[in-house]
């Protein structure tokens, strides 16, 4: 940085260091390319970050807790200060575990910060997930940048499960009980797969220490790898922006990273470390204690997995009973266990490629920089609302019983509107966000052709009555118009004179896509309507006020 | 651990087998009721005039259903042999006189006082032997509060979850939340098997069982959770959803008050 080479010449211990790094690692270098790196500035770029920062907190609450924690399942016989366990046999997990809570100084809270922090990490990263969506962000060229983000995701829920299962508790083993059931329901490899991995049958004495190496070692490291790719692409790539004057598909405005955003982001972390700490240290999370050494035979009323396993558990509640079929080719499928199971990769599976698709349909290979307004791409928006709906149907399903008697209703019909709901709501939310799109670019048209309606009647010498419309300032125009809508292609033969299927199925989407649209204002339809009615309002309006 | 365990000695097949082990099973039942009833009448010591008055308040308030003679009708089953345990429950806890009919009586406030409901138990006892209100010695909660949890777990957190906070059962039945229960009730619920609940008698849960998940239940209300706030002990839902709505929620806040600084 230039301010390195000015205090260079005055000396002092502060440009000496900084001499001594730049000879040795070209320090300068590395801080003027990246001192200068632009970032736009909006709450929702944020997202990311607060998922980023809740990582490092796991990180570092996760290192507190394994020089404690023994991932071991021998049994021992509990002599710890929590009087209802006392003299119970239980594993050196669960015992470790409890020592933490109890008896480990703060050991209690960073187990509390870890847990809540682990479910902010993928909360934050669904929701910035979410945002990339719905703006567009994963057009090209950042379509490897999504994958890499998704691939972050679910490394979150299985970092998430891994830990889950660690402390061995009543609560974790029945949740345990379950994924050993769904491994055991796959055809075929299911059950020698589930025999592997708890080395034996159900829950064998291995099972926490395979999940606790996962947990410490394979999966965080995965994570940080993926962080790492999914940062440098963001440099790569150059981060986007929301339209406005001067933000063109070439460029990128905002603030430099120093000094703006390394204050920035420097506060931000501490702001959601001390939201993990506030709410750590107030609300209980995960009270082990209260389930007991985990006992094959006892299963509590109310065991769910936490949110982010929520919508498998769903799927699974959500299955219609009776479709096994016991003994066709020799093997039992079990579908009401292999349905469930499809139906959440199977969505997992369309959010990693949706990026591919929707390139595939629009044919479009330019670079886009500049995000949608969601309104802006209204079928994407639609497609969006409705997987939102579907997932949110499915984790509703995680929690049956809470709603059936929290809001004093019966079970079976919570269930049987849930399974209704999983196929209509999506539908409905399709339709409705769809429509609601294509009105509000209504709405945007109206507003940059005849102004903002600005509520004050005018009345002419004739008799006749009018709004006066306040028409928009150049600087508030671009948000509204700058968008590119597509129009939908043709199936078109081929080389050989063939219209292919895969031409039609493009075709098909392409006007399922794009059927419904309206087209951004032209610069020569304002300039029409400001000819037409603008200037008649604006006269109208000054013989009004002489 | 509370599971009966039956062996079929006799020949089946003998007519006159069946009938001495039904004779024995009625004497020996009988006779014990018998004797646990008349052992906790010389205690509460319910007289004639009390067993008079509980007849009248049973007539006014719980005839229409249970039928004049507690006999039962079609809407309300009999209480001849319920025993003064499962008046002293339902009615000590508001579920009865019962307000409407529905999958489960809901607990409402109470109608009658210690007297009068005394008097009632004392009447629907009179009628014919059955569970009695607990000695005070069997629910002391002076038990082994590390068992209790370990019966508790096995034979009641299927329903009530492991930390007793309730659950759904079919067709809008559910097992109630247990924190707020106390010792005298959870006794009566277990040896009368109150609207869905199972009967956990002497055999299946012995007096000193019972007393240990008394005493695991009462150490939980009173202890309530070292880390904070507990979030109703509802688990991992209701901590998904705080961490959606309160933690995000708050974090987006603070987002958006970073990002509207520098407009």
């Amino acid at each position: 940085m230039s301010t390195a080479s000015n205090t260079q010449k005055k000396g002092g211990f502060l440009a000496g260091t900084a001499n001594y790094l730049d000879e040795r690692v070209g320090v300068a270098g590395i801080l003027k390319e990246f001192g200068r790196k632009v970032f736009p500035d909006h709450w929702s770029f944020m997202l990311g970050e607060v998922a980023l920062y809740s990582f490092l907190v796991l990180l570092l609450s996760g290192t507190f807790l394994t020089f404690w924690f023994q991932p071991s399942m021998a049994v021992v016989e509990y002599n710890g200060v929590f009087a209802p366990l006392k003299g119970a046999e239980m594993s050196i997990a669960y015992a470790s575990t409890l020592d933490i809570s109890f008896e480990v100084r703060g050991g209690l809270l960073m187990r509390q910060v870890h847990h809540w922090s682990a479910l902010l990490f993928v909360a934050a990263a669904g929701l910035h997930m979410l945002r990339v969506f719905f703006t567009g962000a994963f057009r090209k060229p950042r379509e490897i940048n999504w994958v890499v983000g998704f691939a972050l995701f679910v490394l979150g829920m299985a970092a998430g499960f891994t830990g889950y299962s660690l402390p061995d508790d009543l609560l974790s083993g029945n949740g345990l009980r379950i994924i050993d059931g769904m491994i055991k329901g796959l055809p075929v490899i299911g059950a020698y797969t589930s025999s592997l991995l708890f080395g034996g049958e159900f829950p064998g004495e291995t099972i926490v220490a395979r999940l606790y190496g996962l947990h410490i070692l394979l999966v965080p490291a995965l994570i940080l790898i993926f962080i790492v790719i999914h940062l440098f692409m963001v440099v790569i790539h150059k981060h986007t922006h929301y339209s406005g004057p001067g933000r063109t598909d070439s460029n990128v405005v905002g603030y430099p990273l120093m000094p703006v955003y390394v204050a920035k982001a420097g506060g931000f972390f501490f702001l959601v470390f001390g939201v993990i700490m506030l709410v750590a240290a107030t609300f209980t999370i995960n009270p082990v204690w209260n389930y007991g050494g985990y006992d094959p035979s006892p299963v509590s009323a109310g065991t769910q997995p936490d949110w982010y396993i929520g919508f498998l558990d769903g799927a699974l509640r959500l299955a219609p009973s009776h479709l096994e079929v016991v003994d066709a080719f020799g093997f039992t499928w079990a579908f009401n266990i292999l349905l469930p199971m499809i139906v959440g990769v199977g969505l997992l599976a369309v959010v990693a490629v949706y990026p591919f698709i929707e390139g595939w349909v629009t044919g479009d290979k330019r670079e886009h920089h500049v995000l949608d307004r969601p309104r802006n791409a209204p079928v994407r928006t639609a497609i969006g609302a409705a997987g939102v709906t579907f997932y949110a149907v499915l984790w509703a399903g995680a929690s049956t019983d809470l709603i059936a008697t929290n809001f004093k209703t019966s079970l079976n019909q919570v269930l049987t509107t849930m399974q209704i709901s999983l196929f209509v709501l999506p539908v409905l939310a399709f339709w409705i966000t769809k429509r609601a799109c294509l009105a509000l670019q209504r709405k945007d048209r109206e507003i940059v052709l005849h102004g903002r309606e600005s509520g004050r009647i005018v009345r002419l010498p004739h008799g006749e009555y009018v709004e006066v419309h306040e028409p928009l300032e150049e600087f508030e125009l671009y948000k509204l118009v700058d968008f590119k809508a597509y129009q939908p292609t043709l199936a078109r033969p081929n080389a050989q004179g063939k219209i292919t299927i895969r031409a039609r199925i493009r075709a098909g989407l392409s006007r399922f896509f794009f059927e419904d649209r309206i087209m951004p204002v032209t610069g020569s339809e304002l300039e029409a309507a400001q000819h037409d009615h603008g200037p008649a309002i604006e006269s109208q309006e000054t013989k009004a006020l002489h | 651990m509370a599971i009966q365990k039956r062996k079929a000695k006799f020949n089946r097949r003998s007519p006159i087998a069946a009938a001495i082990v039904l004779a024995a099973g009625l004497l020996l039942s009988g006779g014990g009721y018998a004797i646990a009833s008349s052992a906790v009448a010389a205690e509460a010591a319910p007289n004639a005039a009390d067993i008079a008055e509980g007849h009248k308040l049973f007539l006014a308030n719980c005839a229409s259903c249970h039928g004049k003679n507690a006999e039962g009708t079609q809407n309300a089953p009999s209480l001849i042999g319920v025993g003064a345990a499962s008046v002293d429950f339902q009615v000590s806890t508001g579920r009865m006189p019962g307000a409407a009919s529905g999958p489960q009586l809901e607990v409402k406030p109470v109608q009658f006082n210690a007297s009068q409901t005394a008097k009632m138990a004392a009447y629907v006892a009179s009628l014919a032997p059955g569970p009695a209100i607990p000695d005070a010695s069997l629910i002391a909660a002076n038990g082994d509060s590390t068992r209790g949890g370990e019966l508790f777990r096995i034979n009641c957190a299927m329903c009530h979850n492991a930390a007793g906070a309730g659950g759904a059962l079919t067709q809008g039945k559910y097992a109630p939340n247990l924190m707020g229960a106390n010792p005298k009730e959870i006794y009566e619920a277990l040896i009368t098997g109150p609207q869905n609940m199972p009967v956990f008698n002497d055999a299946n849960l012995t007096p000193a069982d019972k007393n240990d998940v008394i005493t695991y239940l009462m150490f939980l209300e009173s202890n309530p959770s070292p880390g904070g706030n507990e979030l109703g002990n509802l688990g991992p839902v209701v901590e998904g959803l705080f961490v959606w709505l309160a933690v995000l929620g708050g974090i987006i806040g603070i987002t958006v008050w970073l990002g509207a600084k520098s407009n």
